[in-house]
């Protein structure tokens, strides 16, 4: 599979990027060098292999319980302040680039 | 006595029997910082303050006569990765270049019960991206045994802080091999250890399936007790694991006389340079003089393993990035005047072209009419490295490669050429896949005098074995 110009311009837009023309032409260029060596995994046929999303199904956890009651352990009770307090309002705000005293402040959202 | 070239015990004992005080240890760690660090640029943030304070109370502790913990007084230093409260933390981005934490990580917070001092936090490769350290927004780390060439990365800061005795331990992390390679290319110990083993509550994310948190220190011991210290149980992060972590240290001085060790051909092919080559087999003949019995694997599916990787871990960054939005915390772009603009703006000056790389390749992977063909097939073919390890590991209790292919290189030698760049990691980013542990350990070194890694992997929570394996090679000496 070969990446377009076009491709590029719409994966960015999904990405929330604005590449100049020149990293556009950079990453077209790149993203058909990683693909083309990404290909060869067309070469295995894997049409009876499970997905693996990630490894913690392997933690010797007991293999007879299946999903969310396998990692009951890492669940608890949905209660106020249950590992730790919420943080303090203005310690929430302290690294925003634009804050008032309650609130985060960002450009005019609604366009006319 | 040298006091920057110390090990942890040593380092510990002579504050216990009053030969130096941690005061006096830190000090000297960062007159050393003060020489050196200029041309090396492992330090992003010096943490001066903290760090006299945590001395201090360690000090008093010792002049009380009461016993110290395991980590007393021990400087050490954190990738940049990982968030310390007060503290600016960037993961090596100008998205992040002021931010200021208001939490601990749980790692750092775990070193600094067990009585470590933090002088600083170390440099990386932009949110861990990248196999050279050239990718930090900040500036390239040099590698302190040739500072022509790279230290590896992405924990390069910490690798290189390691190697020049600018600390007596450091945190990295390691999600396609960026404790193990960096280890390797300094000539240091780095141990990755199993998925879930170590919290990573407040490790800034990258590739969450495959994330990790590890050591890199100066000898195995060092590396056993940092990780006996961070290793268990978080209840803040739901994906570490509820398996009783053993004594690593006490585990390190059994036999290893019976112990079988794989070998896989994969690991040896094309691509792999001569010297490097020679060297892991002498390694590997040193653990069977040790009494190791040395046994052929397979693990057929190993060249899908850098395009598996490229794929899954870019999804992942892809989808962990999007959070950078100007909006919270970090980098928000000047004169703009729609939301949309903000995002778009304040994200392409912010990230770094690494970062951007790897978000439309994650991004294109994942989207509609692509992520069967990319995501999913990738997700399928980790189920078959993940499946050539359970076979191996039925026949043998550890297998050892090289870390990898080739020595540090020099600066400026990939940067303009990524899928060179990612096959740095070709011997690494299968352990990630797989979420098995590995070590890296240094053998015999190049005709050029460049230090050469030995990589010993092992099964879902066994560091103990791979530890006690590197153990006694490292004492052996067979490396010189």
């Amino acid at each position: 599979m070969k990446v377009t110009e076009g491709d590029v311009r719409y994966v960015a837009d999904l990405a929330n990027l604005e590449l100049t023309e020149e990293e556009s032409a950079r990453m077209l260029r790149d993203l058909n060098s990683i693909l083309g060596y990404v290909d060869s995994l067309s070469r295995l046929n894997t049409d009876s292999v499970e997905p693996m999303a990630q490894v913690s199904d392997r933690f010797g956890r007991d293999r007879g319980k299946q999903g969310s009651e396998r990692f009951a352990y890492a669940t608890r009770e949905d209660i106020l302040y249950g590992l730790r307090k919420s943080l303090p309002h203005e310690e929430a705000l302290a690294n925003a680039p634009d804050p008032d005293e309650n609130f985060f402040q960002v450009p005019k959202v609604i366009e006319r | 006595m040298e006091l920057t070239s110390l090990t942890i015990d040593a380092a510990r004992s002579a504050i216990q029997e009053h030969k130096t005080t941690s005061m006096a240890l830190v000090e000297s760690f960062y007159e050393r910082i003060q020489k050196e660090d200029g041309e090396i640029g492992a330090f992003l943030t010096l943490t001066r303050e903290r760090a006299l304070e945590q001395a201090d109370r360690i000090d008093r502790m010792a002049a009380e006569g009461n016993p110290l913990p395991p980590l007393g007084g021990v400087p050490v230093a954190v990738k940049d990765v990982m968030c310390t409260r007060g503290v600016r933390s960037t993961a090596g981005s100008k998205i992040l270049g002021n931010f200021v934490p208001p939490y601990d990580c749980t790692a750092v917070a775990r070193l600094e019960a067990a009585g470590a001092v933090v002088l600083g936090k170390l440099n990386c490769d932009e949110f861990a991206m990248g196999s050279s350290n050239e990718n930090s927004a900040f500036r390239p780390v040099r590698n302190p045994r040739d500072t022509t060439r790279v230290p590896g990365g992405s924990s390069g800061g910490s690798a290189a802080a390691i190697a020049a005795d600018m600390a007596v331990a450091a945190l990295g992390s390691d999600t396609g091999g960026s404790i193990r390679q960096p280890a390797a290319f300094c000539g240091v110990v780095g141990v990755l250890p199993t998925y879930g083993r170590v919290s990573r509550y407040g490790l800034i994310a990258f590739a969450s399936s495959l994330d990790h948190i590890g050591p890199l220190t100066k000898t195995v011991k060092d590396a056993a007790l940092v990780l006996r210290t961070i290793a268990g149980r978080d209840p803040m992060d739901a994906t570490s694991a509820e398996v009783p972590v053993p004594d690593y240290v006490a585990e390190l001085e059994r036999p290893v006389r019976g112990l079988k060790v794989g070998v896989a051909q994969e690991y040896f092919g094309d691509g792999l340079e001569p010297e490097i080559r020679k060297s892991v087999e002498d390694g590997i003949e040193a653990l069977a003089q040790l009494g190791c019995e040395v046994v052929p694997v397979s693990l057929p599916h190993s060249e899908y393993a850098i395009p598996t990787y490229y794929i899954v871990a870019t999804a992942e960054a892809s989808s962990n990035l999007a959070r950078f939005d100007g909006v919270r915390y970090g980098y928000r772009a000047r004169g703009v005047r729609t939301l949309s603009q903000m995002y778009r703006r304040s994200r392409d000056e912010g990230f770094g072209a690494e970062a951007k790389r790897r978000i439309m390749l994650g991004t294109y992977a994942l989207s509609a009419g692509y992520y069967d063909a990319y995501y999913l097939k990738a997700q399928k073919v980790r189920t078959l490295l993940t499946r050539d390890f359970d076979e191996a590991f039925k026949k043998v209790d550890a297998i050892v490669t090289p870390t990898t292919p080739t020595a540090a290189f020099k600066l400026g030698e990939k940067v303009d050429d990524p899928l060179a760049m990612y096959l740095a990691d070709i011997y690494t980013v299968t352990a990630d896949l797989a979420g098995i542990p590995g070590i890296s350990i240094p053998c015999v070194r190049t005709s050029e005098n460049l230090p050469i890694g030995m990589q010993i992997l092992g099964m879902h929570f066994d560091e103990a074995t791979i530890l006690r394996l590197a153990h006694a090679y490292e004492k052996a000496g067979a490396r010189s």
